[in-house]
């Protein structure tokens, strides 16, 4: 069995954790009536993780082009395979299209991401109010999309280990590589 | 006696008419007063959508100048809905016993560069702080433009208590940006 490189496999389980986090963050923080410390805080930390989401996913995406991904399992149906790579593209098409909505949600709103508190992120536009709004819909409706295609990834790759029983989840898990 | 009558009272009358500052209309539509801040070290700017200021001013006779400004506390955009429902709460300006922020001048001298230095009382919150900063006056389309910035700390006038206090979530220091058009 051929796994995938060791920096896409740390790509893939630490963009994983971040959008699981940034995920949670964001049904916490929009559930707090009013305005609080703690949903201060969260909002930050869910931009935080959102912008780290965007920096990971161009990294990934740029090392993807350079390495092909390990073959699926020989036996693997055509419609699996087509739907595998579906899942995929979706995936990383959602790993920008999520965090960039959030990123310029809150630049319409007038709240421009300063990372980690360090530094201030671009402001690529001004305030605006309507803008903010529409894209706060779409960032909510992206997200709910993503948990989705995320559940699909999931159940196919628990599937492949637990009922197949084959070596395509194992590709994505650390170890060394086997004859 | 006559020739004083006729000719020098009138004179007279016009010298003194010039010595007192002249109230100016302000044109609410050109004005503006805003507060900026830090939220967890991210720049907010925020605007008084409700205020009235009343402004004294001759350009003969800067010294004489006197100026008025009163502030809806509840009206601060902060660009949400919820943020603007907070700012009112007892914890931030407690808008229902303190609607008005006030600003009366209590000198004003000329300064270089055309400046006015402005001290006067600022209550917030039932606080009252003696303040000065420097104002800028520039014409402006038959009008005058006062111009300035006065950098206050919000926990002077208990702006944000209980858990609000932390200054890394909501920094100490709000800098209060008018523009003040105003004229005959």
């Amino acid at each position: 069995m051929q796994r995938y490189t060791r920096t896409a496999i740390v790509l893939h389980w630490l963009i994983a954790l971040l959008i699981v986090a940034a995920f949670t963050l964001g049904l916490v923080m929009t559930e707090i009536h009013g305005i609080t410390p703690a949903k201060l805080r969260y909002y930050n930390w869910h931009k935080w993780a959102g912008v780290t989401v965007l920096l990971l996913a161009a990294l990934r995406l740029l090392w993807r082009l350079g390495h092909r991904p390990p073959p699926l399992t020989a036996n693997t149906p055509a419609w699996q395979r087509k739907a595998s790579g579906g899942v995929h593209h979706l995936l990383y098409v959602l790993m920008f299209a999520v965090p960039l909505t959030g990123y310029f949600m809150t630049l319409a709103a007038g709240r421009p991401v300063v990372y980690f508190g360090l530094f201030q992120l671009p402001v690529l536009i001004g305030p605006d109010k309507e803008l903010a709004e529409t894209l706060e819909e779409v960032h909510e409706w992206l997200n709910w999309f993503m948990a989705g295609v995320v559940a699909l990834h999931v159940l196919a790759a628990l599937k492949h280990a637990f009922i197949d029983r084959d070596d395509t989840m194992r590709r994505m898990l650390p170890g060394r590589n086997q004859p | 006696m006559n020739l004083l009558h006729r000719s020098l009272l009138p004179l007279l009358a016009g010298v003194t008419l010039l010595a007192t500052a002249a109230p100016l209309k302000t044109d609410v539509a050109h004005s503006s007063v805003s507060a900026a801040f830090k939220q967890m070290d991210v720049p907010v700017e925020s605007k008084f959508t409700r205020f009235a200021a009343q402004v004294d001013y001759d350009a003969a006779h800067p010294d004489k100048t006197s100026a008025r400004v009163d502030i809806d506390t509840a009206s601060l955009d902060l660009g949400s809905a919820e943020y603007n429902k907070e700012i009112a709460k007892p914890t931030w300006f407690d808008s229902a016993k303190f609607p008005k922020a006030t600003f009366v001048s209590t000198s004003v001298k000329p300064a270089a560069g055309g400046k006015l230095t402005v001290a006067g009382k600022l209550t917030i919150k039932g606080k009252t702080a003696d303040v000065a900063f420097p104002v800028t006056v520039k014409p402006e389309g038959g009008k005058q433009v006062f111009e300035g910035q006065l950098p206050i700390k919000r926990l002077a006038f208990d702006i944000g208590t209980g858990e609000w206090k932390d200054t890394s979530l909501v920094a100490d220091e709000v800098v209060i940006k008018f523009r003040i058009t105003a004229g005959q």
